[in-house]
């Protein structure tokens, strides 16, 4: 219990003792949400899994894309 | 094949472009004054000179908000992998799997782990132990650029894998061919170019302290880890560089022909120096001149590629026409490799017909034909041998660019090595030398990305070396979707790239003192 303690009070006291830290965890909060959230959801999604079911599917699909 | 939207593909590779242009901003400056930083704090370690330690804060300081704006800009260019390079992606999945696998278990988390033992950790953990943390959380950096660059380097010359008809995928068979000595040049060319980035950074930065009179000691102390260790990167880069271009004639001879603007072929060929294309030069096979003026050096081209110097060095015509003597036989024309391709094509659109007829026999027969003729297999995506050329003119300057600044770089950090050690020469008072390291950090950047340029430019057609040209890897997509993510990443990385040099300048202007 000791230890799990001891890695908290680091954490928490390294994340409240952050000066420049706090505006580049907020950067990087606001990417990570532009990126996997809006980005990943809206505009890339995997076009074999969205479009195919099965694997057998896909190896199809792309066997006709490059054979024909 | 039916030609694809022409825009599709350009707009695909232009917005893989970007975001790979982009992410590689961050990414040298994490590996190479992650380094620095450890360095110093070595020393710290070693003296127990609260100096050092304040320098270490300082330049740790910087690695942090570079690495924090930097971090996961890399994942942009799996969602593209399968988004609008689905084909591509299919077609080496298993290949891919494990290296980024083992980049994203092993590596990352141990970086993750331990920069918060990095940043975190001052006066709560041991010295030794912080210090350990600070070489990890670099290695750890290190160690996921080597599994990215093994896939890189996989597409570049692909081996270990054997082409599964019935999945349509390579799968690998032998893990440890992929690590090929091609890969490991690659890593080390890298790394060690992140380097002289990173040096060139601390370099520059100290620099401009000393031109403001500010932070005189630290500065100096500074530039004395920065100037020997930038020496050291520079001339592990020129070696290295060497290695890669070893590597490129024996495996990407036509990359090495646009590198040089090579049309024609020749035993004991030279290597230019410098040298301006002629702009009139519209074909491979015209008869203009491809120079209006170059410097060679006798020979060396030959030495370089093959370690002989009168060795044959095939140029683009010879590369398309064939017929030359290699290490494997005869070269093959292009038209006798577009043959051997087709043939493996429709191989492997027959080889399913017969499956699905359960014909065993002659499904068998197909899979042979597809084994056989497979290395040429995407030669038959291609219609005209000009479709094998990459462009010349941005591939030769952005190579001779590139060797260039790396000598630049050599030098520059030979003088400030000397002039670290001389104490009778005050670094201090040479505002000129200041300024040039100051200017200078942008160059190494460049640098970088010019080298990027020949390797991933310079390769085209192919996405795969032989196997998966551009137009044949993309999805069936609409271009205009392309075109919106390419402005949406431009703005976000743009957004980025802002925050950054806002963020770092007002930690430089802050200086060390404060730390």
């Amino acid at each position: 219990m000791n230890i799990i303690k001891n890695v908290y009070v680091f954490y928490k006291d390294g994340f409240s003792k952050m000066t420049v830290g706090k505006t580049l965890w907020l950067i990087v909060a606001i990417k990570l949400f532009i990126m996997f959230v809006l980005l990943k959801t809206f505009f890339f999604p995997d076009y074999l899994k969205t479009n195919y079911s099965t694997e057998e599917e896909r190896a199809n699909h792309v066997r006709q894309e490059l054979t024909k | 094949m039916e030609l694809l939207d022409v825009s599709l593909v350009n707009w695909s590779r232009l917005q893989f472009a970007l975001t790979a242009m982009y992410h590689w901003i961050f990414v040298p400056l994490t590996l190479g004054l992650g380094v620095v930083q450890a360095i110093m704090e070595t020393i710290y370690y070693r003296t127990g000179d609260e100096k050092w330690k304040n320098a270490t804060k300082f330049w740790m300081t910087l690695f942090g908000i570079n690495f924090a704006i930097g971090v996961a800009t890399g994942i942009i260019l799996e969602f593209e992998f399968g988004t609008n390079w689905s084909n591509y992606s299919w077609f080496v999945g298993d290949i891919f799997g494990a290296p980024l696998a083992i980049e994203g278990i092993l590596a990352f988390f141990m970086e993750a782990t331990f920069i918060s033992i990095m940043f975190f950790g001052w006066n709560k953990v041991g010295k030794g132990f912080h210090l350990t943390s600070t070489w990890l959380t670099i290695l750890g950096a290190t160690i996921s650029a080597f599994w990215i660059l093994v896939a890189n380097a996989w597409m570049q010359h692909p081996v270990g894998m054997a082409f599964n008809p019935d999945t349509v995928r390579n799968e690998m068979v032998d893990f440890w061919a992929v690590i090929s000595p091609i890969a490991v040049n690659k890593f080390l060319h890298t790394v060690w170019s992140s380097w002289i980035v990173g040096s060139l950074f601390v370099l520059g930065v100290s620099a401009w302290y000393l031109i403001r009179k500010r932070e005189v000691d630290f500065a100096k102390k500074s530039i004395k880890v920065a100037a020997i260790f930038g020496l050291a990167a520079s001339l592990l880069t020129a070696f290295s560089g060497d290695g890669s271009a070893y590597n490129v004639a024996q495996k990407q001879p036509m990359k090495l022909a646009a590198m040089e603007g090579l049309y024609n072929g020749q035993e004991g060929t030279e290597l230019v120096a410098f040298g301006i294309l002629n702009p009139e030069k519209e074909s491979y096979n015209d008869s203009i001149n491809p120079y209006v003026f170059k410097i060679g050096i006798p020979n060396l081209l030959s030495f370089l590629g093959y370690r002989d110097m009168n060795a044959f060095v095939p140029g683009v015509n010879d590369l398309i026409k064939g017929g030359f003597d290699t290490e494997n036989g005869v070269a093959l024309s292009f038209y006798e490799k577009q043959e051997k391709g087709k043939i493996a094509r429709q191989a492997l659109a027959d080889y399913k017909t017969a499956k699905n007829a359960n014909d065993e026999v002659t499904a068998n027969l197909h899979k042979e034909k597809i084994e056989a003729n497979f290395d040429y297999f995407g030669y038959s995506y291609l219609d005209k041998p000009e479709q094998t050329i990459p462009n010349v003119p941005l591939t030769f300057y952005s190579f001779h660019l590139m060797v260039m600044l790396g000598m630049y770089f050599i030098a520059l950090f030979g003088v400030f090595t000397l002039l670290s050690f001389v104490k009778k020469w005050k670094l201090e008072n040479i505002n000129w030398l200041l300024w040039i390291a100051l200017l200078s950090i942008p160059l190494g950047y460049l640098a970088s990305q010019l080298g990027w340029i020949v390797a991933e430019l310079g390769r085209q057609p192919w996405t795969i070396q032989d196997l998966l040209p551009v137009n044949a890897a993309v999805s069936s997509v609409s271009s205009q979707s392309v075109q919106i993510t390419f402005f949406l990443f431009l703005t976000l990385f743009t957004a980025l790239l802002i925050a950054e040099i806002r963020i770092m300048f007002k930690q430089i202007k802050k200086g060390p003192s404060l730390h």
